[in-house]
Formats: C-alpha cells, structure tokens, sequence
C-alpha cells in the first residue's frame, strides 16, 4: 500500500530523481535485516531516516552506498543502474568501471568520522579527488581551503585529526565528502558519537546544506533535527518501512501504532 | 698478537656482520609484506601454503634452515657449490627465515587497521592496492615499530649463525682467534661490538618510532 503510495507520487512529481533503491533485500545469515524495501530520493531532497536501533538504518545506507551488497533489489543513481535482479531475482551489480563512476555521485559520512589519521586535514580532503577523480592538485587544494573555510575549520588545514575536538573532526569528515563533489550525501548518525554540546555545531553544517539545496539521506536521533530540516521522514522498524511522509506528520502526526511508541520516547525533547 | 690486532681481526668480521644485518633487513621487509599478504589472502590455497611455510620458518632452527638452503643446490640438482654462494645463502636463509617473523607481525599490523579506515578509502573510490599503500600501510608501520624493533636487534645477534654455513662474520672470526689465542678476550670485544651495534638500532628505531608520533 504505503510502497504504492509512494510511486505514485514520485511519477507525478516533476522532480529529477537522483537515487533509488528498490526491492531491496537483505540478509545475514539467517537474520533478514531488510525486507523488500524502497527509497527514491529527489533532487535537492532532504530525508531522514528514524527507527529504533537494530531496525535495519545503516545496512539500508550501506547497500545503498555498496558497502554491502544486496541480495536482492535493484540501485540506481542518476538513471545509471549500479545493480539489477537477474532473472533468478538476484542482485547483480555493474562493472568495477562503472561502480567506480557511480561511487562518484555519492558521499557517506559515518558516525564515528573515520578520518585518515596519518593525513593532515587538508590531505584528507585532496587525497581522492586528487588520486581518484585525478584532478589537478592545485585547484583541489584551493577548493579544500574554501570548503575548510566554510566548515569553519579556517587554520586547521595543517592540523592531525587527532588534535581536532570531535565535532570538528566530523566537519572535516563532511568537508572530505564534500570535496569530492557529490551530487548527494548519506549520513549514518553523524552526532551520536559526539558529546551533547557539539552535535548543534554538526546539524548547523547539514542544516546549511540543506538551505543549498544538497540532496541528503540522514540517519539520525535527533527528531526536532530531522523535523526541521528534512523534507521527507521514513521511519523504519524491523526491517520494513513503516510509515513515511512529511515530517509534520510522521513525527507530530503519527498514524502507525509503531512509530507513536518510538515517537514517546522523545517526548521529552520538546517535540509536541 | 696483540690487542690492536685482535680487534682489527674482529672489525674485518664486524663488516660481513653489518653486510648480512644489511641485506637481511632490507629483502626480508618486502617480502615480509609479500607473506603477511599471502596469509591473509582470501585464495585458500596460498592463505594454507604460506600458514604452513611460516609454521616451518618459525619453528625449525635458523642454523638448519641455513645449511638446508646451503646444500640444496648439490642434493637437489647436483650443483658444485662455490664460495660465492655461501654468501648468497646466508643472504636467502636469513631472509626468508626473518620474512616469516615480519610476516606475522605485519599481519598483525595491517588487521588492526578500523575496518572504518577501508570503508572510508572504499567510498571515496580508492581501489584496493591505493588503499592498501595510501591508508593500510602508513597505520601498519606505526604499529609495528616496537615488534619490529625486538626482531631487528635480534638479528644482529642471530648474524653470528652464519657459522653454521662456514661463512667467517665477527662472531667466526672472535672464535677463531680465540682459540688460537686460548683466551676468551676476543669474544668479549665482540661481545662489545654487537652490544655497540644493537644501541645504534635501538637508537635509529627510537627516532623512527618519535618521527610517527603525528598521528594516533
Ligand atoms: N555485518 C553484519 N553481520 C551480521 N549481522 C548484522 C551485520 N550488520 C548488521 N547486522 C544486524 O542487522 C540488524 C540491523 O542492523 P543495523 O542496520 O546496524 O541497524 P540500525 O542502524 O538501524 O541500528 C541488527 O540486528 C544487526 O545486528
Ligand atoms: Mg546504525
């Protein structure tokens, strides 16, 4: 139903779709962590992702960025098919050449940063575009200045990661996904590693994004976060997707039995 | 003879110490890398073969693996072994012998890397022998300085079992004069020199180990 609702309104939109995801299935071992699921995400689309821990987030943004391969499903960024099911209902992906372009498209930003210890921030940022899109090592670094300047890491181009406070080492982390030139982003629970008071410097950044219209799927806790600024909320539970719609409603107006009861948990956030 | 010239007799075996410390170090690394690939490779066979040659390297004594590479050439193929080849055998056993320890302890280097760091590496597009050199290999080495350095300065000592294959380095040559002597001084100034040598290493390891002190 919900699955059908969701076509429709993306066939009537007229907005360029730039990722989907469909039919995906997944599983290990005997656990099926997803269960035919699908996500298409627009242009300069904002969605978050909620659910309770276990339900299934970050192997969905990990197929979706192939750092798991899916059973089942087919992927697809910019009209390019990274993977389709065979005729037996697997999944079977494109050529290393491809997938190589294809990772092109997207940035991941993980939870606890995974920086490059041994580089230098601002090698963190050059290093692939430099080594991997080969492009020209002076207009890289110049553009890595300018997106450490807006990341407002000014001065720290020289620094180690490990001399940066948390949530400066995830605007680092942000910044060297960005350097790539993405046309989107994933985020797998960019501030639950992060102390309380630095999460709002990480949302800032996202939130600033957002506003340039960067197109991003964001697993997070933070729900007055995710009902600001996304466009699209999916709340996931068990491996399904549960229920999914305007942030207004899925996380002020909840239908579900399920997604109120996550919901309440974060009553005390001030979010009613 | 006197005490100078007993230390210039030692210092003539001090050289071809240095030269098998030397050239060890410098094949063994490499191919230590080669190893700790090879074991961890995900082709079973080779991953088993190496399991097993590093089994035999670690636990059979180097002065036998020394003489088995010595004389393999004239039991296997019946070549005359010349004088030439003392030396090259020395160099191959010492190698492969110390390729197994360094082999292992890359292993361990290299699998302590976050699997963050490869993911990081793989979404960014990085293939894997890029991944392997740019992101693996700077964090392994770090890693692996202290073991490395136990290893190294066991080597300096292990030089002296080139005498197993005849092959005349410092420790030879205080034996030699030592008996002809019958006096056990020329050993203890050998004693001096490896003791000598082994602060060098620990010395230059220090400043290796301090010259990655940038990064955690
Ligand atoms: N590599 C893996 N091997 C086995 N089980 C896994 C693996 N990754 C995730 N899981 C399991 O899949 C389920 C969903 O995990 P995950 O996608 O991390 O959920 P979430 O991000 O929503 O907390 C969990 O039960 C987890 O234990
Ligand atoms: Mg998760």
């Amino acid at each position: 139903m919900q699955q059908e609702n969701m076509m429709q309104e993306n066939t009537n939109n007229s907005a360029k779709c730039l990722f989907s995801i469909c039919n995906v299935k997944k599983s290990f071992h005997d656990l099926t962590v997803l269960h035919d699921i699908s996500v298409e995400v627009d242009e300069g689309e904002v969605v978050a992702i909620i659910g309770p821990s276990g339900s299934g987030k970050s192997t969905l943004l990990r197929c979706a960025t192939m750092l798991e391969t899916m059973d089942s499903g087919t992927l697809t960024y910019l009209g390019e098919e990274a993977a389709r099911n065979d005729s037996s209902g697997k999944a079977v992906y494109a050529s290393p050449a491809d997938l190589r372009r294809i990772k092109g498209y997207f940035g991941l930003v993980f939870q606890n940063f995974n920086l490059f210890p041994h580089f230098s921030v601002l090698r963190n940022l050059t290093e692939a575009p430099i080594h991997v899109q080969k492009r020209e090592k002076g207009e890289v670094e110049a553009e890595a200045r300018e997106l450490l300047r807006k990341m407002g890491l000014e001065g720290k181009e020289n620094s180690y990661p490990q001399q940066l406070s948390g949530g400066q080492q995830q605007r680092v982390a942000i910044a060297r996904a960005l350097a790539m030139n993405p046309k989107m982003l994933f985020f797998d629970e960019p501030t639950s590693a992060l102390d309380p008071e630095l999460t709002g410097e990480i949302l800032k950044v996202i939130r600033q994004l957002a506003e340039e219209k960067m197109t991003m799927v964001i697993v997070t806790h933070e729900m007055a976060f995710a009902r600001d600024v996304a466009d699209r909320v999916i709340f996931m539970d068990g491996g399904y997707i549960v229920e999914e719609g305007r942030p207004e409603d899925v996380i002020s107006n909840p239908r579900e039995e399920r997604t109120k009861q996550f919901l309440s948990r974060f009553s005390d956030q001030g979010m009613q | 003879m006197g005490f100078m010239s007993i230390v210039q007799q030692i210092i003539g075996g001090f050289g071809t110490t240095v030269f098998i410390f030397f050239f060890t170090l410098l094949f063994s690394m490499p191919l230590g890398i080669l190893f700790a690939l090879a074991r961890m490779s995900r082709f079973k066979p080779l991953n088993l073969l190496m399991q097993v040659c590093i089994s035999i390297l670690r636990g059979t004594p180097l002065m036998l693996q020394l003489i088995v590479v010595f004389f393999m050439p004239y039991y296997v193929f019946g070549i005359k072994l010349t004088t030439s080849w003392r030396v090259y055998a020395a160099l191959i056993g010492f190698s492969v012998n110390y390729a197994a320890y360094f082999g292992e302890i890359f292993r361990a280097g290299i699998q302590a890397v976050p699997v963050g760091q490869h993911e990081a590496a793989e979404v960014l597009g990085f293939t894997k022998a890029q991944t392997f050199w740019k992101i693996v290999f700077p964090q392994m080495v770090k890693r692996v300085v202290p073991p490395v350095t136990n290893e190294v300065i066991t080597l300096v000592k292990d030089t002296s079992m080139a005498f197993a294959i005849a092959y005349a380095e410092m420790f030879t040559m205080a034996k030699q004069v030592a008996a002809a002597q019958s006096n056990i001084m020329p050993l203890f100034v050998a004693g001096v020199f490896y003791y000598v040598f082994n602060i060098v290493v620990a010395w230059i390891m220090g400043k290796v180990e301090k010259s990655l002190d940038y990064f955690q």
